[in-house]
């Protein structure tokens, strides 16, 4: 996570233009659990983000074997809401924003 | 229980008696838990005009509670403390999407305990009972799983004289009714 003085700090793109932090997308992500299912894992991400089961099995193996993955970014609202309905099917989300 | 299959629209198994009462008991504690924690909610003048709901902002004490209920943030370091900015932001998450999360978590609980027949026998599901069982299911594995420890390691069994034992032998169950499930759900 990042201090709050990096994220205020103003970034510059390429072409000059001034990208400040608001402009950078959130990400949702899930962590590995012991108790979770890697099936029900699976279920969940196709269900929820219509993935294909190839896309959502790739997910849930990386939350697996890396501790961590990226499920979905976007707008604050859109990943908030994202979260929230992990939590509700059990899985272990949060949001985040890099630099 | 020898697992769940799809029979046209409906995905069937069958319980015996007291399988049917472990899962309604555990279920039914669950439901108890969550509905304790939304009862003791923040209560407001200005929320109760509105109808817009705030709950807690701090995560439950109960560790059980506080995996069912997750943070919306968490520090990069494992136990590492979040930013001030992030604890900030996590409390009011919380207190914004908490009462419809434990809404949901007790409506799932419900749906079990609605289609879950006390003497056992037949059970037939719609899709959408599926997913609420699923939800319902997982939520009982994860407390269980809280409180009996349960890591990425095991323990996949203990001594039988462990006070654990039982209790080991009820989460594996459930991790085969989940299974199974999820199986001919997608099958």
């Amino acid at each position: 996570m990042n201090s709050p003085v990096e994220l205020e700090r103003a970034q510059v793109d390429p072409l000059g233009r001034e990208v400040g932090s608001e402009d950078r997308p959130w990400m949702t992500v899930v962590w590995n659990d012991p108790v979770n299912l890697m099936s029900y894992v699976t279920y969940v991400f196709q269900k929820l983000f219509g993935y294909s089961k190839d896309h959502a099995t790739k997910l849930m193996l990386d939350v697996h074997q890396k501790g961590r993955a990226v499920v979905s970014s976007g707008g604050k609202d859109k990943v908030e809401a994202d979260v929230a309905k992990l939590h509700a099917a059990g899985l272990w989300a949060t949001m985040q924003r890099d630099s | 229980m020898n697992g769940w299959s799809r029979r046209g629209t409906v995905l069937v198994t069958d319980f015996s008696r007291q399988e049917a009462a472990v899962l309604r008991g555990l279920v039914g504690q669950v439901h108890e838990m969550l509905s304790g924690r939304a009862d003791d909610g923040p209560r407001d003048e200005l929320a109760e005009l509105t109808g817009i709901r705030t709950g807690h902002s701090t995560a439950p004490d109960d560790p059980v509670l506080r995996r069912l209920l997750p943070d919306f943030h968490r520090a990069e370091e494992e136990d590492g403390e979040l930013s001030e900015r992030d604890s900030d932001s996590a409390a009011a998450l919380r207190s914004v999407h908490e009462p419809e999360l434990l809404e949901h978590k007790t409506g799932v609980a419900q749906v079990v305990l609605d289609t879950c027949p006390e003497s056992g026998g037949r059970i037939e599901l719609a899709d959408e009972q599926a997913d609420a069982w699923l939800a319902a299911l997982n939520d009982v594995r994860l407390a269980l799983g809280t409180a009996l420890d349960i890591r990425e390691d095991g323990p996949e069994e203990v001594a039988q004289d462990d006070p654990r034992a039982p209790h080991l032998g009820v989460y594996h169950w459930l991790t085969v009714v989940q299974e199974t499930l999820v199986e001919a759900l997608t099958s």
